[in-house]
């Protein structure tokens, strides 16, 4: 039994002592060149001329590679190939690659760099959304817009109307680690790419079209990433891709980092948005009709923009059932860095939107918002579904269940007709439990209470003020674009009983690999150590997703399990054959396998099997089922489930300087039946404090040029030690996911990552306490942005 | 317990209140712990040793021109997990570039290349003890006769677990793991020196994964488990260092020939000149040595502190002399960065966002320079003349700063993005005396609201002789804008420094009339 147990990450001891290799560890040949891109200091334009000279002759160069150098494709775009990996002449942001210095080492590379004389014919530069919605530039024709019911006419009704906006800021990842990739020339042309990605068949794949190879003769293996969330699921490829042109180029190995700052002004972040809602809503605060219009700056190229577009769209409603809604979503086109995947990937920014507008209601109505909230709730589901809230441990069987055919998913036949509520894209929402959630939560954070102490205490205070606010999470699982949600797995037995386990999803310490290796054990039900966790490799499982989407564990866990289950069946087999009995009553427990009455270790039976000719390595394949759905309608279904949290923070603000500090943050989390409670708190304390420091500390501040002015840990301020809550309570939810996911348990990355918007809420409930206005707080609430808010209370 | 040391600053002085529970600073008393006398054991022994070499040093005549020449390729001696290593490295060679790049050593992480993540963080010990620094901004010169101790040297030498490596994997201190060498690193000095105050330890290390929590929980499960035998370095017998001047006499002579040299102290500022703007430094001298400049007087009316001191120093005299400044302190950059910036470095570099020269000018320090010979003292105000322009000469140097030992009434305020290492956006400094409900004397000083730290004078004027009531403070308020044109930048915009500014002036009213001004200090 070693799914549910709280065991370490699998390479705890290797992080603690030093000893895990990332990328830049990696020992190289002696002759390996080190790679630097030279950068535009201008954010649009033309380079009319550029002299390379210096730089050629600077120590230490080995070669210098233009856009025209280039033997294939000069495209890192995963999308629509809108993304040169060198310049061709029209600079789109300020940080763009023009260049590729390859040097002796590092720091040569990084000088030689700076050498360059550059001449453009600048332009002007479309840096903001009111620049960007002038000039008409975006992404898609025009905005996309899903309906549901008649929006107009039920605002037109509605007894009362609430208009507003909110600005939220983007946000930089801060992986500790910064991008990297070796690239190993090999015989005959081949290339070994190392990287730090989250994406390696899409690694794999823009090497072998930037080399004009097929993609058999390039193998991208990553054992783990310092750091990925999101940030690493695109723009690891320029790096790769730089490594393989420039060892083709060289024929010598080459390596590649970004230093901080050049990551932070050559990578995207996540997507800035302006929200702006206009609801209608009756004296009690139920929603009528709500339409809300998300605007986001995509920056240069399309990268992965439209899906997060759409994910901010598909989140737009988060909890809540909207009777009738329009969302509308603009895409814009702007000369700075090409925003890209981040934790949640849109999602955070649509759950913002109604958080506020819930909140803003709430004001209105002079109403605890949390009675609001629970208001508009979508419908619980019925008590007689399989969602019996904290079972204690995962209910054993439940996934052989779905083998047998006997399961009942809840829905199904066996079930009452519960009413159920369907999202404004038309899903049905089956698996609601925020209800019970946050009841539970509400009674373990003493929140009347302390809300109603709050209240005392602020009115003694002057100066400081305290604030306290309550935020779910409901949040969709499965890529949305479908075929993505697909998975593989090799494993293999050895005779000596050890397993060797692989799959296509990646290590960036969300602890994946941990959770996995527990499910190949318990397929076979050996202690975990005997499962050898081995480095992502494309030469192994092809065709992989990226580690994405939250979906690392439902996808790899179901395809190892898958692949497991197949060698197993097979030993079976071979052991009933042997002693003449049925395959059935060949069970795998505790390290053992009974054979009827019989016993062996589990290395005893890999030896007989391998002794009788039994394969013992197998591939695993998994695909989430039952998901179908049209982006450009807005139609259908595409979440396998959906995952909730709920949390309580409680902050105190100084109104005279808007310093602020998160004094007690609760939550109670949905992990379902957790595949590893301990890997999946730490998922959800990491993501609510990443989920914080969006929302308050973290700015980003591009200068008019278009220069990131905040591009390095100096001056971007990501959550310190000291910045998490005081009290800092959290709790799993723990009842068994009704989809059929691996040992039912549910998605955990992302998430959480959303409960830092209870903060952000926090803040202007302690605003509030200043005065009588609506505090409009917009995020990130800097110190500046709270006592602006303070103002706005006052005035 | 020896009186004086030429090896540490004077700084561990009676404390006559610890059965109360400390602040912060008194955890920089690091002589107050039961290890002091074995340490102090140590030191004595390392003294007469060291004492001999000086002398020894003393006895020679090094002419300047024998250490004016480039300072490339210098021979630097210093234990690297317990063993002894002799490098011939350049000048500005950094620790990290050369443990990674040339010893294979790649468990310490490069996370920022400047001094803001800890992912570099190493153990480095000296005669006063262990410091955790970042290795990405030490130059290998600064460790001559030190002893560093890397996240491989951490672990015992059959690869036996430090507790505080087995807390973080008990705890689930790691996810990614890049940050953890670094954390691990914090954590053991930390450890090893007996503190329990973890968010100030670990305010130089940043987590991206966890949220920090399951970290300070690992910290705080070992708190009382013993030192591993392993980390008792002791340090490698003192070698001569003819790049590095040994006392501020012959410092001062060399700079007065060498006036276009850069002087490095705790490089936490010219650090980032070499791995960020890439620059060369050809001629360099190292201050690291210079143990007369790192001296801190504590006399009866006032406190001298040698331009040498580190801001930790800094941060343990303050304590028991000005609170908040101490407090203000705690907040400056972050463990490793203190345990390696001077007071020296923070003036004379003249930014106006350095958070001493406020609240110094508060305090009406003096500054002393010294050229050659010649010294002179000035009003550390009058130091800073225009951004970017100091009233130095060339080949000057800082020497020290004198400030009152006493100011009752010296609140400090810095206004950051974080609280924890971040730059401050406004640091405002007040010092005003009331006398029966009467003001008598004012010192204000602002840093981030000019192109300079300077002092708000007609807000002083404004309040000057006025009653100690909120109609004065609001009238002298008004008067922020007169003193400061504050700039808008990725900090801060310019009206919130101003706005910032006035209510500074209302919260020092409020603080002194007893009222709750701190989110500091608030709990839940």
């Amino acid at each position: 039994m070693s799914v549910a147990k709280p065991l370490p990450h699998d390479a705890a001891r290797l992080h603690v002592t030093g000893a895990a290799r990332y990328v830049d560890d990696i020992p190289t040949p002696a002759n390996t060149l080190h790679l630097s891109f030279g950068v535009s200091d201008i954010a649009r334009g033309i380079v009319t001329a550029m002299n390379l000279e210096k730089v050629k002759s600077a120590p230490g160069v080995s070669a210098v590679i233009t856009a025209e150098d280039l033997p294939c494709a000069n495209d890192v775009s995963p999308s629509i190939h809108d993304e040169p990996l060198l310049c061709t002449g029209d600079i789109h942001y300020l940080g763009q690659p023009i260049f590729l210095v390859v040097a002796d080492t590092h720091l040569n590379a990084r000088k030689a760099a700076r050498l360059a004389e550059m001449n453009y014919d600048k332009g002007t530069p479309i840096l903001t959304i009111e620049d960007a919605l002038a000039a008409d530039s975006r992404f898609e024709d025009g905005p996309r817009i899903w309906t549901k019911g008649d929006v107009d006419q039920a605002m037109a009704e509605a007894p009362h109307r609430v208009q507003g906006e909110i600005n939220m800021g983007g946000q930089e990842h801060f992986y500790l680690e910064g991008q990297a990739a070796l690239s190993l020339p090999q015989e005959g042309g081949d290339m070994i790419v190392h990287s730090s990605t989250q994406h390696p068949t899409e690694i794999q794949h823009k090497v072998a079209e930037a080399l004009g190879l097929p993609m058999h003769a390039v193998r991208c293996e990553v054992r783990r990433m310092g750091g990925g969330f999101g940030g690493k699921e695109s723009q690891g490829n320029a790096l790769a891709v730089a490594c393989a042109v420039a060892a083709r180029a060289t024929g010598q190995p080459c390596k590649m980092r970004y230093d901080r700052d050049d990551d932070m002004m050559i990578t995207g972040k996540r997507h800035d948005f302006r929200i702006t809602y206009d609801v209608g809503f009756d004296s009690k605060g139920r929603l009528l009709g709500v339409d809300f219009t998300q605007i986001t700056r995509c920056g240069w190229a399309m990268d992965l923009s439209l899906p997060v577009a759409d994910r901010a769209m598909l989140h737009a409603d988060n909890a809540y059932h909207l009777p009738a809604a329009r969302i509308t979503s603009h895409r814009l086109k702007t000369n700075t860095q090409s925003a890209t995947a981040f934790r949640g990937f849109g999602g955070p920014q649509g759950v913002l939107g109604i958080e506020r507008l819930m909140d803003h209601i709430a004001a209105e109505l002079d109403q605890d918002p949390i009675v609001i909230r629970q208001r508009n709730y979508y419908a619980a589901i019925d008590k007689g579904g399989l969602s019996a809230p904290r079972a204690s441990r995962p209910p054993e069987g439940i996934f052989e269940q779905k083998k047998a055919g006997t399961g009942q998913r809840y829905g199904g036949a066996y079930s009452p007709k519960p009413a159920v509520h369907t999202t404004p894209y038309g899903m049905e929402v089956k698996d609601f439990i925020l209800n019970e959630m946050t009841e539970a939560l509400l009674e373990t954070s003493d929140y009347q209470q302390r809300r109603a102490a709050i209240a005392d205490w602020n009115a003694g205070q002057s100066i400081l003020k305290k604030g306290i606010a309550f935020s779910p999470v409901k949040f969709g699982i499965s890529f949305t674009l479908s075929h993505l949600n697909q998975a593989g797995a090799l494993v293999h037995v050895y005779q000596d009983g050890s397993v060797h386990m692989n799959h296509g999803g990646t290590e960036m310490g969300q602890g994946l690999f941990q959770k996995v290796a527990q499910v190949a054990a318990h397929r076979f039900d050996i202690d975990v150590s005997h499962v050898k966790i081995t480095a992502t490799d494309t030469g192994k499982v092809p065709n992989t997703s990226a580690t994405a989407a939250s979906s690392g564990s439902d996808l790899n866990g179901m395809a190892v399990a898958n692949a497991c289950d197949i060698i197993r069946d097979r030993i079976a087999e071979c052991l009933a054959e042997l002693h003449q009995t049925k395959t059935e009553d060949v069970r795998f427990q505790d390290g053992h396998v009974h054979i009827g009455g019989e016993k062996i270790t589990f290395a005893e039976a890999a030896m007989t099997a391998y002794q009788n000719r039994v394969g013992l390595s197998a591939t695993g394949f998994y695909k989430t089922p039952g998901l179908a759905w049209d982006r450009i309608k807005g139609e259908g279904t595409p979440f396998f489930y959906f995952a909730q949290g709920a949390a309580v923070t409680e902050v105190v603000i100084d109104t005279l300087t808007g310093e602020n500090r998160t004094l007690r943050t609760d939550i109670l989390h949905d992990a379902g039946a957790s595949l590893n409670p301990a890997l999946d708190i730490g998922q959800i304390e990491g993501g609510y404090v990443q989920g914080a420091g969006w929302l308050t500390t973290e700015e980003l501040v591009w200068d008019g040029a278009g220069r990131l002015r905040t591009h390095a840990p100096s001056t971007y301020k990501i959550p310190a030690c000291s910045d998490r809550p005081d009290i800092f309570n959290v709790a799993l939810w723990d009842a068994p996911n009704p989809a059929q996911t691996i040992y039912r348990s549910k998605a955990v990355g992302e998430p959480p990552f959303m409960l830092g918007i209870s903060a952000f809420l926090a803040l202007s409930h302690a605003v509030s306490a200043c005065g009588p206005h609506y505090p409009d707080l917009q995020a990130p609430a800097t110190a500046e942005e709270v006592l602006n808010a303070v103002r706005r209370a006052t005035r | 317990m020896p009186t004086a040391s030429p090896f540490r600053p004077n700084i561990a002085r009676e404390s006559t209140n610890h059965l109360k529970p400390r602040p912060i600073w008194q955890h920089y008393h690091r002589f107050n712990r039961a290890k002091g006398l074995q340490i102090w054991l140590l030191v004595g022994f390392l003294h007469l040793l060291w004492g001999r070499c000086l002398r020894r040093i003393d006895s020679r005549h090094i002419p300047p021109h024998s250490v004016r020449r480039r300072v490339y390729n210098m021979n630097v001696t210093f234990l690297l997990n317990g063993e002894t290593v002799e490098v011939e490295a350049e000048a500005t060679r950094t620790l990290l570039d050369w443990l990674r790049e040339d010893r294979g050593l790649c468990g310490t992480k490069e996370g920022c290349n400047e001094g803001d993540c800890g992912a570099c963080t190493v153990m480095v010990t000296d005669t006063d003890g262990a410091n955790a620094l970042n290795a990405c901004i030490l130059f290998l010169p600064q460790l001559h006769d030190k002893a560093v101790r890397t996240i491989e040297g951490i672990s015992g030498p059959d690869g036996e677990l430090h507790p505080v490596q087995t807390a973080m994997i008990e705890h689930h201190g790691s996810q990614c793991g890049f940050c953890t060498p670094g954390f691990v690193a914090s954590m053991a000095v930390g450890h090893l020196t007996g503190r329990k105050d973890h968010d100030d330890v670990l305010a130089g290390n940043l987590c991206r994964c966890t949220g920090y929590a399951p970290i300070v929980r690992a910290a705080k499960a070992v708190e009382d488990t013993p030192t591993p035998p392993w980390l008792n370095d002791s340090l490698p017998q003192t070698t001569a260092q003819p790049y590095a001047p040994e006392t501020l006499d012959e410092l001062a002579t060399w700079y007065a020939a060498n006036p276009d040299a850069t002087l490095i102290a705790g490089a936490t500022d010219v650090g980032l000149w070499v791995t960020k703007q890439l620059r060369d430094l050809p001629n360099v001298a190292f201050l690291n040595r210079c143990t007369d400049l790192r001296k801190i007087d504590v006399n009866k009316d006032t406190i001298h502190i040698g331009a040498g001191a580190t801001m930790t120093d800094v941060l343990g005299v303050m304590g028991e002399n000005h609170p908040s400044y101490a407090e203000l302190i705690r907040r400056y950059g972050s463990e490793q960065v203190r345990n390696a910036a001077t007071i020296g470095g923070n003036i004379a570099n003249g930014s106006p966002i350095g958070d001493n020269p406020p609240a110094l000018i508060a305090l009406g320090a003096t500054l002393h320079l010294r050229h050659g010979d010649k010294t002179r003292d000035l009003p550390l105000e009058d130091f800073f003349i225009d951004y970017g322009k100091q009233d130095r000469a060339p080949g000057e140097l800082v020497t020290g700063v004198t400030l009152p030992r006493t100011a009752a009434a010296l609140r400090c305020y810095k206004i950051s993005k974080r609280f924890d290492q971040d730059i401050s956006a406004v640091c405002g400094c007040f010092n005003i005396t009331v006398e029966n409900e009467q003001v008598t004397t004012a010192r204000i000083a602002f840093g981030g609201m000019a192109g300079t730290p300077k002092r708000a004078r007609a807000v002083e004027d404004a309040l000057i002789d006025q009653p100690w009531t909120t109609d004065t403070i609001s009238q002298a308020a008004e008067k922020f804008a007169d003193d400061y044109a504050p700039m808008s930048d990725m900090r801060a915009s310019a009206a919130y420094r101003l706005t910032t500014a006035e209510n500074l002036l209302r919260r020092y009213f409020a603080e002194l009339n007893g009222q709750e001004t701190s989110v500091l200090e608030v709990t839940a």
